[in-house]
């Protein structure tokens, strides 16, 4: 594949082929019953990743993150953690710590004492419990609030003091499952950033079970797609965007337009798709698609290109059509665009001036059109 | 809500009241009654209280109740807070519904029956009647209703937390010591309350399986009574309501000031 060269990244533990990951999921499944939670499923996560775990709810990834923090015994299959197998140890054992999304924080006990309770539990010393508190107070702007039951705090304190607790210990490993999905939008958005500072200030891995995309592309260094208990694709957010192995997971990130057809030829590094309609597209990158096969052309919306005028089609694939929907949003407008087809796309235009140079509007003819390498080819 | 006071709102309060409380207002009033005839009113006086500490039979009656009351309430909220738990927690075990269902039986069965059950069954295995016996009854009929408000209370419970004490290196006892038993705490308290008043007024169960010696309270004012009312009586309901109105008071206030300060430590949050 093609590199993505959108955004360099000095982080990159699993393109090293000498590097060996530091938890490994092999050939586990979870049966609950007749369910099958998690099908045969392997994964490799590396140490000071953060890695994120992407699904619809019932996926299978809270169970893959309770199996890991050692709530749920695998049916079958092996998990280790730096080379130790984790069959067998108990959660209170585990040099993992996970941060629920409930926040299950302990309702009769202060803020400080809900934070020193794993502390006491390894039985450290009074003063130093006393300072790491302190830190950990500090770290998340909680210091005020040591005296307070959780019962006394608003959402977003809640879930900085559950935050707070799960690092006391330093684990090797936090787990957090939806860590901020009790939280409202605005705060959320904060807290993605204050999450990758502290998850970089302490150098820890982290692993996080979210159902929401763009949390996941904000956060995570690389992001696993689940799918019914099985892994669709692991790969960077960039990845995952630019190039998603798959219509599910071109569907499940973003908004995509999936243009069936049929691969035609390869020539010179150019593909050609015809969809049997009228439309032809020609792209550069096929990835392993060969001539005759039944493809898919998948293509994102801003990266199709809207004109009331015929674009200039010797460097580009175009077509016709009505505007048969408009969606203003403030930082850009999405096009539903009727083709003449009848197939309906969607195009985002970027609103850079404040007032838009082409006044489009409601049922007027418009152009799309978009170059060989805007879009992916995908079998699946 | 706005109510205007009408006729008819008035005398359906008043005849309301009278029936719930003038048996307990008249009863009140006769024990400070001067004459020993419960049904002539002859001046006010305290002697019937200073006469009851003089009454041996009532004095000890209202000790063997008490012991009974604090052992049984006890050993039945020990008892239907462990089948609470295996319960709720335990729920995949063969014939759980059928243990379910015994736990809560006796919530239904009749107390003659209760009693009866318990008398043959402390007479076949030759238990003296005592102290002993009564204590056990209480408790074996008690257990169930803290089974009952334990079961509620961890219904609601939520597992994360006993989740998260584990996470956090706990094993299973202490964290069952340091989180589950204090969070679900007032409920077992509300249940202790429950089997103690339970235990305080039983009448026909006690009389089944007291024997010699181990006579309480309600079964001395029954037999009294059935002899002939006294003003001491009297005097010895009015203690008993005495002790049971500042108690529930004294209960609603205090949930009534937690809960005004639960409120204000939520509005505090919310400024912040």
């Amino acid at each position: 594949m093609k590199s993505l060269g959108s955004i360099r990244r000095s982080f990159a533990p699993w393109a090293d082929a000498s590097a060996k990951p530091y938890i490994s999921f092999e050939n586990i499944t979870k049966k609950f019953g007749d369910f099958i939670a998690v099908d045969n499923l392997s994964l490799e996560i590396f140490e000071r990743e953060f890695f994120a775990l992407l699904g619809a709810s019932g996926c299978g990834k809270s169970t893959l993150l309770r199996m890991l923090a050692g709530f749920e015994a695998p049916t079958s299959g092996r998990i280790l953690l730096d080379g130790q197998d984790l069959a067998g140890i108990p959660p209170y054992r585990r040099p993992v710590n996970m941060m629920f999304q409930s926040y299950a924080l302990f309702p009769h006990m202060s803020v400080e004492h809900n934070i020193a309770f794993g502390l006491k539990q390894d039985g450290m010393p009074k003063a130093d419990i006393e300072r790491r508190v302190d830190e950990m107070l500090k770290l998340v702007k909680l210091e005020q609030f040591a005296k307070r039951k959780p019962h006394q705090l608003s959402g977003g304190q809640r879930q900085r003091v559950a935050l707070a607790r799960s690092v006391a210990k330093r684990p090797k490993v936090l787990l957090l499952d939806e860590p901020l999905g009790a939280l409202d939008k605005k705060l959320r958005e904060e807290t993605q950033f204050e999450l990758v500072d502290l998850q970089h200030d302490l150098g820890l891995t982290f692993i996080v079970v979210t159902h929401d995309q763009e949390e996941a592309m904000t956060m995570a260094d690389r992001i696993a797609i689940l799918d019914k208990g099985e892994v669709v694709q692991v790969a960077t957010p960039a990845e995952i965007y630019e190039a998603p192995g798959s219509r599910f997971v071109a569907d499940f990130v973003g908004t995509v337009n999936l243009i069936e057809g049929e691969l035609k030829e390869r020539e010179n590094g150019v593909a050609r798709i015809e969809d049997g309609q009228g439309l032809t597209i020609l792209t550069e990158d096929a990835g392993d698609a060969a001539a005759g096969d039944r493809v898919w052309f998948a293509i994102r919306p801003e990266k199709l290109k809207v004109s009331a005028a015929e674009p200039d089609r010797t460097d580009s694939n175009a077509a016709e059509g009505e505007i048969y929907d408009i969606a203003y949003l403030g930082d850009m407008t999405v096009f539903h665009i009727r083709l003449d087809d009848g197939r309906i796309v969607k195009a985002s235009t970027m609103n850079s001036a404040r007032v838009s140079q082409e006044l489009l509007t409601w049922h007027d003819r418009a152009w799309i059109s978009f170059r060989p390498d805007a879009g992916v080819v995908l079998t699946r | 809500m706005t109510g205007s006071w009408t006729r008819f709102n008035i005398v359906s309060i008043v005849a309301g009241f009278a029936f719930l409380y003038l048996p307990i207002v008249l009863l009140v009033v006769y024990s400070f009654n001067e004459s020993k005839l419960v049904t002539v009113w002859a001046g006010f006086s305290t002697k019937w209280y200073f006469e009851l500490f003089n009454n041996r039979g009532l004095l000890d009656a209202a000790w063997v109740t008490a012991r009974v009351a604090l052992v049984s309430a006890t050993v039945a909220t020990v008892l239907g807070t462990l089948a609470a738990l295996a319960l709720t927690r335990y729920t995949r075990f063969r014939g759980r519904v059928l243990f379910s269902g015994m736990v809560f039986a006796p919530l239904v069965m009749p107390e003659v029956i209760t009693g009866l059950s318990l008398l043959l069954l402390f007479v076949a295995i030759g238990f003296d009647r005592g102290f002993m016996t009564v204590t056990l009854a209480h408790i074996t009929f008690s257990m169930c209703f803290v089974a009952v408000v334990v079961q509620s209370r961890l219904l609601t419970f939520d597992r994360s937390l006993e989740e998260a004490a584990m996470d956090l290196g706990a094993p299973p006892v202490k964290t069952f010591f340091a989180i589950t038993l204090p969070v679900i705490m007032p409920a077992i308290v509300s249940g202790w309350m429950l089997a103690f008043t339970l235990s305080l007024d039983d009448l026909v169960i006690a009389s089944f399986t007291s024997g010699p010696g181990a006579t309480t309270l309600p079964m001395k004012i029954y037999s009294q009574v059935r002899l002939g009312v006294t003003p001491e009586i009297n005097a010895v309901c009015t203690i008993l309501i005495a002790i049971v109105t500042v108690g529930v008071i004294a209960a609603s206030v205090l949930n009534k000031r937690r809960e005004v300060q639960r409120r204000r430590d939520a509005q505090a949050a919310m400024r912040v």
